[in-house]
Order: structure tokens, then C-alpha cells, then sequence
């Protein structure tokens, strides 16, 4: 499927064109190679100096001595097995909560018919409209002390789980799937004798595997990469996830140690980029085009 | 999370009213029952909502009138917390910040990955590769793209000022000087941000039919009016959603300025967001945090409204 582009292949097809798509492209090799590229490896081979090395000017490009050493120190001083840990707690419960709490409302929401479910669902899209960042106070007063049971989620991975379920666009996204969904199918199974729960598990849940695998990769991601709202969660040092911990061990911490600390707390997400790019680029590609 | 769980062994009496009718007030019955089913299944998310968003940003509007620290009853000040915040100094350095900052990320963030993605989406070769390695910062957690700038930005051995001295260029102060601190924090916001919008870019140049390339290069449009009256009108709705959406996300900004600069030197680079944490957090003043959240929510909700409008246009939902 090659459609035409602003140049068409007879352009390209000149010696002239070709000889400019060649400088072109290489010049495009070289550009995404030092502005993307570098930036990664100077980091994964910086941890791998020694202090006195990384501190040379003019800087070695190629470590002298390579030594794992400051990987080991990371792991080690900065207790990083544990922080990942709380980070991975974090980004699972955010997850499973999501998952489960998202996709029933979104079902009832779409087949149920529930009285009042048009206000309720203008009321969640509202929600949309309001920037997440700018409510961080009023919800951490919230989390701090729950109205009406009074307990406090301040250190506790609840607060990072349930506040996460208040997705309205995971939830609209999953409500507008299901809402595709041929009611004939549905209908069936319930004239066969399967209850609400039923149908949801074994026909809508299955029919769904593509929109449950794009609203999974939103809510890891965005637990594994957030910052304010853990910093303000989790004032306890042995609970914060990796994010937090990194900027309140950065100030007193050896150069490369912290930058082996750095690579370390980016390896899970690039990782899973790395394996499901295709999904990941194919649904940032889709979502926004629509309209 | 159990509750959904719980509603399983109700099912059946539904399909046997199919087949005998249902006694007079049955009917009503089974309406109130499907009624307790729905909203099992929507209770969870709903608690959750009514917790964490709606209260929440009730709560922002009653404490931004109120004398309130968590422990002690609040207490009604009127308009005070909004005078006392607005005669901070710290707060016209901040919106200020705020603004040039969305200015400046608006120029830098916004024309270069759409240039870049006009480029890309001519190239014929190594297309995977591309995608992948420019939405490669996108997935390095923030607080990590921010500490390895702030090595790069070290005026001493940093890679920012080694690469200019070895251009031979002078060298610059980075996030440590007052007139470049900002400039610098967008940079890296760009660094990281970018690779999403590089997609979305070249997935609405896909989506443009080549005949209107073809008919204008017959008209005898060069590359550029091409550009100019093909590519640009196409992409026309792609270009002012991400432009709202870059808007709202920029005046949010945190950890960059929290992470790299603390928002120095000399307040050059206290955003918005980073003053309400300071409110909360260093001042324990939580009305003048919310007096200053109410201020931005107003702002970002004029841009998220027209942003929503914007994407919902075309759809018939709700």
C-alpha cells in the first residue's frame, strides 16, 4: 500500500531525487541517532565510569574501565529491589482495580440501563474537563482523611489503587467498545439462562481483548511514570515507589550510582515498550485520528 | 472490587419471567431488581468517581474560601485567600513561568515534530525504527529524563556545555542562569515529549488521499505550497487538538522544574502547579493552595472544554 506522499515516486525515482532522499535520510539516521539514541547510552555507559571518569572533561565517550560496580552500589545502597517492588505493588493494584471496577461500570453503563445512567456518565465525561494536576490538593485532603469513615490512605498503596479507578477516559473508551457490541449476541445468551456476570465474563470480556489490552498499557504506564501524586502519597521512605525515592536519594548519592539507579528504574518500561511496540504505536497512532 | 463478584447467584428468575408472565407488582419487582443489578455492577467506579473527582473538585471551590489545615475546623475568610496569594511575588513569577513556558514549549514542542514528521512520513526506509526510537524518552520514566538533564545541563562537566566547547561555541549556563533556565526545561520537556506527537502527526499524514498531492503537483504546486495548501488544511483538526492538548499539559508542568531547578534561580522557573505544591506542602496553607488551584482550573477548563468539544464533534454519544 503505497499511497503518494507529498512527493510523488517519480520525483524520487530521478537521480536528482534520489541522490537528496539519500542525503535526506541519512541526515535523519544521524539526527535521531544523537538526539534519541545518545542520550540512552550515555547514561547506561556513564553509570559504567568511574567517579573520577565521569567528572573528566572533556568526557570519554567510551568508558576507560568498565565497571558494573556502579550497578551493584545502586542496587544495593539504595535499596532499589525494594522501591521497584512498592513501584510494581503500585502500578498492579492501579491496574487490577482499573480493570475491574472500569469494566463493570462501563458494562452496566452501556447494557444495563441503570436509572439516572445518563447523568452518571455526563458527570464522569465532566470529569474530563477538569486538569488532573490542578485537583492533586483537594484530593490528597480527600485521601488524607476519607470523608464519612475518617481512615487515611496516606502511605497505603490504596491510595494510588482506588484514585486510579476515577479514569473517565479508560472508562468511556471501555464503555464505547462495549456499546459496539451486537446486542443480538448478548441477547441470546440471556434467553440461554446467563446471568448479568455471566455474559460479561464469558462473551463481552472475551469480545473485548483489544480495548482491555490498550486501557491495561494506559493504567501501568501511567502509575510507573508518575511523580507528584506519589511524592505526595507516600511520605514514608520505605513505601515511596521508584520514581520518588530517585529524586529524594538523588541529592546525597554518588554520580554514577545514581545514574545506575536511573537505568535501572527505566528497564520495566522500556522493556514492555520494546515488546509490545506494535500495540503501543498502532493505539497512540488510532485514538486521536478519529473525528 | 468483591461487589461485582458477589451479585452471580440472582441470575435466573430473569428467563423464567420470559415464559410465565408475572403476577400483578412483578413486573415492578424485576424492574427494581434489574435496577440493584446495574448499579452492583457500577457502585465500585462510582464510589470511586464520587471520591476522588467530583468531591474533590467540589472541595477545591470550598477551601479556596476557607482558612484550612488539616486537624482544625476550617474557617470562612471570604476572598482573603485569593488577595493574599495574588500579592505574593512568587505568584506573578509563577503564572508568568507558566505562560512563557507554554509559550515557548507551543514553538519549540509544536513546529519541530511536525516537521519532522512531514520528513518522516517521506521516508521509504527503516520506518519501525524510526517510531521506535523517537517514542523511546516517551517511556523513560519523567523523574529520570529530568535527572539526566540536569547532569547534562552541569555548567562543569555536563554533556550540554562539552558538546558546544567542542563545536567551539560559547558555553551556556543551562537551568543554572536566570535567562535560560526556562528555555531549558522546555527543551527537555520537548526531548521527552515528543515521539507521541511525531505518531499522531504521521498518522494523519497517512490518512491524506494522494490524489490532492497529485492534482496540485499537476497544477504546478511546488513542494512547499503543497505543504502550504494540501498537508496543513488536512491536518488542519489533528494540529489544533494537539496544540489544546499541549496547552493543558504544559500548564501543568511539575517535575521538571521540581526535579531539575526547584524552581531557581531567583524563581526563574516556579511554575503554577509547583507554587500549589509549595502552598500545601511548605506552607501548610492549604486555602491559598486551592485559591490557586480554582485559578488554574478555571484557565485549563476553558482550553479542556473547547479540546472535548473539539474530539467529541464528530461523535453521537451520550
Amino acid at each position: 500500500m503505497t499511497t503518494r506522499t507529498l512527493l510523488s515516486p517519480a520525483t524520487l525515482a530521478r537521480p536528482r531525487g534520489k541522490a537528496v532522499y539519500w542525503t535526506v535520510f541519512t541526515g535523519v539516521v544521524v539526527l535521531f541517532a544523537l538526539a534519541f539514541l545518545f542520550p540512552v547510552y550515555w547514561m547506561v555507559t556513564g553509570a559504567m565510569k568511574s567517579p573520577d571518569e565521569i567528572a573528566r572533561t572533556p568526557p570519554t565517550v567510551i568508558p576507560t574501565h568498565w565497571h558494573l560496580s556502579g550497578y551493584t552500589d545502586a542496587w544495593d545502597l539504595m535499596q532499589l529491589p525494594e522501591h521497584l517492588w512498592n513501584t510494581v505493588v503500585q502500578a498492579a493494584g492501579a491496574w487490577a482495580f482499573q480493570l475491574v471496577l472500569c469494566t463493570a461500570a462501563a458494562y452496566a453503563l452501556s447494557k444495563l440501563k441503570p436509572a439516572f445512567g445518563k447523568l452518571i456518565l455526563g458527570g464522569i465525561l465532566a470529569t474530563l474537563m477538569v486538569p488532573a494536576q490542578a485537583l492533586v490538593v483537594p484530593k490528597y485532603l480527600t485521601v488524607a482523611d476519607l470523608p464519612l469513615i475518617h481512615t487515611s490512605l496516606l502511605n497505603d498503596p490504596l491510595g494510588i489503587w482506588l484514585p486510579a479507578v476515577a479514569n473517565a477516559f479508560n472508562l468511556y473508551l471501555l464503555k464505547r467498545f462495549f456499546d459496539q457490541l451486537p446486542r443480538d449476541v448478548l441477547e441470546a445468551a440471556e434467553i440461554d439462562g446467563a446471568g448479568k456476570l455471566r455474559i460479561l465474563w464469558s462473551i463481552v470480556l472475551p469480545m473485548s481483548r483489544p480495548v482491555l489490552g490498550v486501557v491495561s498499557i494506559f493504567a501501568l504506564v501511567a502509575v510507573w511514570q508518575d511523580f507528584l501524586w506519589p511524592l505526595m502519597v507516600f511520605s514514608d521512605t520505605d513505601k515511596q515507589p521508584i520514581s520518588v525515592a530517585l529524586v529524594q536519594l538523588s541529592q546525597n548519592i554518588q554520580l554514577t550510582v545514581l545514574i545506575a539507579a536511573m537505568v535501572i528504574a527505566s528497564i520495566p518500561m522500556v522493556a514492555m515498550f520494546l515488546v509490545f511496540q506494535r500495540h503501543i504505536i498502532a493505539g497512540i497512532s488510532a485514538g486521536s485520528t478519529k473525528g | 472490587m468483591t461487589r461485582t463478584a458477589t451479585r452471580s447467584p440472582v441470575e435466573p428468575t430473569a428467563v423464567r419471567q420470559v415464559e410465565a408472565p408475572p403476577p400483578a407488582g412483578g413486573r415492578r419487582r424485576r424492574r427494581l431488581l434489574d435496577q440493584a443489578r446495574a448499579y452492583a455492577f457500577l457502585i465500585g467506579g462510582l464510589i470511586c468517581f464520587a471520591l476522588f473527582s467530583w468531591y474533590p473538585a467540589i472541595r477545591a471551590v470550598v477551601i479556596a474560601f476557607q482558612k484550612y489545615t488539616p486537624g482544625s475546623s476550617p474557617e470562612w475568610v471570604g476572598t482573603a485567600n485569593f488577595t493574599r496569594v495574588w500579592h505574593d511575588p512568587e505568584f506573578t513569577a509563577a503564572w508568568r513561568n507558566t505562560l512563557v513556558f507554554t509559550l515557548l514549549a507551543l514553538l519549540v514542542g509544536f513546529a519541530i515534530p511536525f516537521v519532522l514528521a512531514l520528513v518522516l512520513n517521506e521516508l521509504r526506509h527503516w520506518k519501525a525504527f524510526f517510531r521506535i526510537v523517537v517514542y523511546l524518552p516517551v517511556m523513560i520514566p519523567p523523574v529520570v529524563t529530568a535527572l539526566l538533564w540536569k547532569w547534562f545541563y552541569d555548567p562543569g562537566a555536563g554533556l550540554a556545555n562539552e558538546t558546544l566547547r567542542f563545536l567551539h561555541l560559547p558555553t551556556s549556563n543551562w537551568s543554572n542562569g536566570t535567562d535560560t533556565a526556562l528555555i531549558s526545561l522546555v527543551i527537555v520537556a520537548t526531548w521527552a515529549n515528543m515521539g507521541g506527537t511525531v505518531l499522531i502527526y504521521l498518522a494523519a499524514l497517512q490518512s491524506i488521499p494522494g490524489d490532492l498531492y497529485e492534482a496540485a503537483e499537476l497544477d504546478g504546486a511546488s513542494l512547499l505550497q503543497r505543504v502550504r495548501y494540501v498537508t496543513i488544511p488536512q491536518t488542519r483538526f489533528v494540529i489544533l487538538m494537539l496544540m489544546l492538548l499541549q496547552i493543558i499539559a504544559t500548564m501543568q508542568v511539575f517535575t521538571e522544574p521540581f526535579v531539575i531547578t526547584g524552581g531557581g534561580p531567583e524563581n526563574a522557573t516556579v511554575t503554577v502547579l509547583y507554587l500549589i505544591y509549595k502552598y500545601a506542602f511548605l506552607y501548610n496553607d492549604f486555602g491559598g493552595a486551592c485559591a490557586l488551584s480554582v485559578m488554574l482550573l478555571v484557565l485549563l477548563g476553558v482550553f479542556s472544554a473547547a479540546y472535548l468539544r473539539l474530539t467529541r464533534s464528530g461523535e453521537d454519544d451520550l
